[in-house]
């Protein structure tokens, strides 16, 4: 193959698509530089489709598929899959279910068809589903003891209201994780598991015309559901009127994790590149932006340091996070606000606007190294609707943001007299 | 080595710096890594986690780069850089569009001899340090990791975690710091790797240009601890709010340059599932490992796996397993022993055998898409053994006998060398178990 070739970007002249009758839009890419070849998929089908009293169903019935299928039981499933070195997994996420399998290009075949028949005929053997509980919910428990974890629940439950998608965990916990059945699960499988706006990509070892055929093969013949998944994106939210603070307490620890800020835009907004490109210079850029250098290199309070926007079909967060002694949570905090505060009032220089730029653009062939990096590329290119210049058009969108864009999007989405801010750790200050 | 890709190419420079080059077109990134013989297994009580702590100030700046600019400097050219610390090995590197890799090349040449160690910047990274300590120590894991390590090892200096013990990171002095730098910072004591797209005899010729004019220091000091033999099991037991218990095993283990190694690696892959060549993770599934069947399956644990590291000195194979609350803990035990007597008592059978060494082709060929991995994996095996040790990995393996797996397992896998760890939540731990 030509080196040219291979370098390119992602893009419609090397892209092969296909849609399904039954609504599922398959892609496939290749590259012969190893002999390994990716399948990457999403289903629409996720935590938002359940009820907060059977939180947990989504991801419980995701991750169940792996455990005998009408054709295949545990064990036949495991062989094949392991014997030849390969991986499947599937697990559950707010508003999609994903797949992902890796298997030498000489096993693609057996493992596309295996993969298949765990998406679609699944039995969720009851041995399974005890199993796999008493495992949830030990590994639930347990999350009640990580300070940075705990310190997201509670963000996300007091940035989101009641109802919301993002309101609970898509794991669930521990009661309700306990209440469910397998006839809930046969159910959510039944109801909600369908072609209508799933994707597959498959990037590696093999013909792109020959990887459509084998995925149009193995899925064309999956039914339509009688009801199609319902809206997908997740409403946006009010912010709070006043400033938020959450503490949790979390015995034994000697550290306290902090997660400040508010929910933001959908990944579909057009404020979205704008708004990453501020949280480039905020969190990230560097040693973690100008909140790493704050609060880590001059004052030396945490480890880590950072900002990041979270945004999918929903309004997700834009955070700054960090891990510091209990007795410094104040200053830490109180520097992530004048930093994030100063992005909205004082423009960026250009200089250190083009090094974010240039940051987020020339990095792009890094992230295209892996096959698994190029399939993940272009699942998210056709899930978001970016169309598939997206990348060739990447480096003009970025470099066409001005620095008083990035001012607006950060005085917009930031507001320190509304934000909330959730800290674990081992006690609760004096306020 | 295999998948029909370049060979690797070796150099040395008069001041004794080693070059391994290696060309890959797949992907325009290149990756630049420089890794020095010096890691935790150097450090001397009093003095533990300085070499991750010296890691730390080599982004504090040089002359040439003061603090802030080299960040700055790859970042604004799209590219990824960091560091990390191991036993027996720093190692740095940068990632970037092949066409920019210089600058990673540059910044390492000049910190190699010239970082500046200012007083406050040391103090300023205490504070990170213990910040990272502290965070480590939130997770029982590590808490329970560190005991049975410190057990495990008596004398050599593989006794303490590479992040140190606090006491020392509460007094180590900026000129401790300085010292270590000096002593184990030099070429002589570095190995240059770099792999991704260029052509060989240009990126050869340019580490000798910018590289070839340091002056080389005096040998570095021999690392002279013998751990005794261990003459009987260890316990510990360390107690905490979290409701999870945990279980680790910890046999003494060969080198990586001991003919031991390879067998004991199969039957690794047969016991909790093949790895790839890397020290830091990336095994696929492993349902079908004897111990995923007898503690996951059996319904006896949340997780269980098992790990063996190439290392300089003889180090530890580990099993650890995530308990179920309800779990009888001598019954735990009892099933992972039985599992082990397995493989002393009958050979793995020669379809267990292929299994593994399929797995591992593949998850060999799974990693090479990366750069970074290969640059990895080329640097590590050359500190811990040779370039060989990784070009001829595959074979290593393939040529592994199942009478040499009973017989690794017959040596090395015995009460005596064994160091058992238990965490168990004290009374009251946090949410109980649910039990």
């Amino acid at each position: 193959m030509d080196e040219t070739h291979q370098h390119s970007l992602p893009s419609e002249e090397n892209i092969a698509l296909r849609r399904l009758d039954n609504g599922i839009l398959l892609a496939a890419r290749e590259n012969f530089a190893s002999p390994a070849v990716i399948m990457a998929g999403l289903l629409e089908v996720g935590s938002m489709d359940e009820t907060p009293e059977k939180g947990g169903l989504a991801t419980l019935t995701a991750s169940l598929l792996s455990r005998g299928t009408e054709r295949y039981d545990y064990d036949t499933l495991n062989d094949a899959i392991e014997s030849v070195g390969a991986s499947v997994s599937v697990w559950g996420g707010t508003h999609t279910t994903r797949v992902a399998a890796k298997s030498l290009a000489e096993d693609f075949p057996a493992i596309l068809e295996l993969a298949n028949e765990m998406l679609r005929h699944p039995t969720f053997p009851e041995e399974h589903l005890e199993r796999v509980r008493a495992q949830r919910i030990t590994g639930l428990h347990e999350r009640l003891n990580n300070t940075r974890a705990v310190a997201e629940l509670a963000f996300y439950q007091a940035a989101y209201p009641s109802g919301h998608p993002y309101h609970h965990d898509s794991s669930g916990t521990p009661e309700t994780v306990a209440a469910l059945t397998r006839d809930d699960i046969a159910a959510f499988h039944r109801d909600h598991f369908g072609p209508q706006g799933a994707i597959f990509v498959v990037v590696g070892a093999i013909p792109k015309e020959e990887a459509l055929d084998r995925l149009e093969a193995a899925l064309g013949n999956w039914e339509p559901l009688p009801q199609p998944p319902t809206e997908r994106d997740a409403p946006p939210v009010e912010w709070p009127d006043e400033r938020v603070q959450q503490y949790s307490e979390v015995p034994g620890k000697t550290q306290s994790d902090i997660l400040y800020g508010l929910p933001t835009i959908p990944r579909k907004h057009p404020d979205f590149m704008a708004l990453q490109l501020a949280n480039t210079v905020l969190g990230v850029f560097g040693m973690m932006g100008r909140i790493g250098k704050s609060v880590r290199d001059e004052q030396g309070l945490a480890y880590y340091a950072r900002s990041g926007v979270s945004a999918t079909r929903g309004p997700g967060a834009w955070t700054a996070s960090a891990g510091v002694s209990p007795d410094k949570v104040d200053q830490a905090v109180q520097s992530m606000r004048e930093q994030w505060v100063r992005m909205g009032t004082e423009l960026v220089s250009e200089d250190e606007l083009n090094d974010s730029k240039t940051f987020i653009t020339a990095s792009l062939p890094l992230r295209l190294e892996t096959n698994e990096g190029v399939a993940r590329t272009i699942l998210d290119m056709l899930y978001y609707d970016l169309g598939l210049d997206y990348l060739e058009r990447y480096e003009e969108r970025v470099r066409a943001i001005s620095a008083d864009e990035v001012r607006r999007v950060s005085d917009t989405y930031f507001d320190p007299e509304r934000a909330i801010l959730s800290v674990a750790g081992p006690a609760i200050p004096q306020l | 080595m295999r998948s029909g890709d370049s060979e690797i190419h070796r150099t040395t420079l008069d001041n004794g710096l080693t070059i391994l080059t290696r060309e890959l077109h797949h992907a325009p990134v290149t990756t630049f890594w420089v890794w020095y013989r010096v890691g935790s297994r150097n450090e001397l009580p009093g003095r533990t986690g300085i070499s991750h702590w010296v890691e730390h100030m080599m982004f504090k700046g040089t002359s040439q780069f003061p603090k802030g600019v080299m960040d700055r400097e790859i970042s604004r050219l799209g590219g990824t850089f960091n560091a990390m610390t191991w036993l027996d090995f720093t190692a740095y590197y940068a990632t970037l569009p092949a066409d920019r890799i210089e600058i990673a090349m540059r910044i390492e040449a000049d910190r190699m001899v010239g970082a500046a160690f200012e007083p406050s910047e040391t103090e300023a990274e205490r504070t990170v340090i213990l910040s990272e300590l502290h965070m480590y120590e939130g997770y029982p894991s590590f808490r329970l990791a560190q005991e049975v390590q410190a057990a495990a090892f008596q004398l050599h200096p593989y006794h303490h975690e590479t992040i140190g013990w606090e006491s020392d990171l509460l007094t180590m002095t900026r000129d401790d710091l300085f010292n270590h730098y000096r002593t184990y910072y030099a070429p002589n004591n570095a190995i240059v790797v770099a792999v991704g797209n260029f052509q060989t005899g240009e990126m050869v010729d340019r580490v000798a240009e910018i590289y070839g004019s340091l002056a080389p220091g005096p040998a570095v000091p021999p690392v002279q601890f013998n751990e005794p033999m261990q003459r009987g099991e260890r316990r510990v037991t360390i107690q905490g709010r979290e409701p999870t218990p945990l279980l680790a095993y910890a046999y003494k283990a060969p080198a990586a340059t001991d003919p031991d190694f390879w067998p004991l690696a199969v039957l690794d892959s047969i016991l909790g599932g093949a790895k790839g060549a890397s020290i830091f993770g990336g095994g696929g599934s492993s349902r079908t490992s004897r111990l995923y069947r007898r503690l996951v399956d059996g319904g006896l644990a949340v997780s269980a796996s098992s790990g063996l590291l190439p290392t300089i000195d003889p180090y530890l194979y580990s099993v650890d397993v995530m308990v179920l609350p309800a779990t009888d803990r001598d019954e735990l035990e009892r099933v992972i022993n039985e599992e082990i007597s397995r493989f002393q008592e009958q050979p793995v059978t020669e379809e267990e055998l292929a299994r593994a060494k399929k797995q591992t082709r593949a998850h060999y060929a799974f990693g090479l898409d990366s750069m970074s991995n290969q640059g990895r994996w080329l640097g590590l095996s050359s500190i811990v053994a040779t370039t060989d040790w990784f070009v001829n990995y595959l074979d290593s393996l393939e040529a592994v006998t199942a009478s040499q797996v009973q017989s690794v397992a017959q040596r090395y896998l015995v009460p005596t060398k064994r160091t058992v760890g238990w965490y168990i939540p004290e009374n009251g731990a946090n949410n109980g178990s649910g039990q």
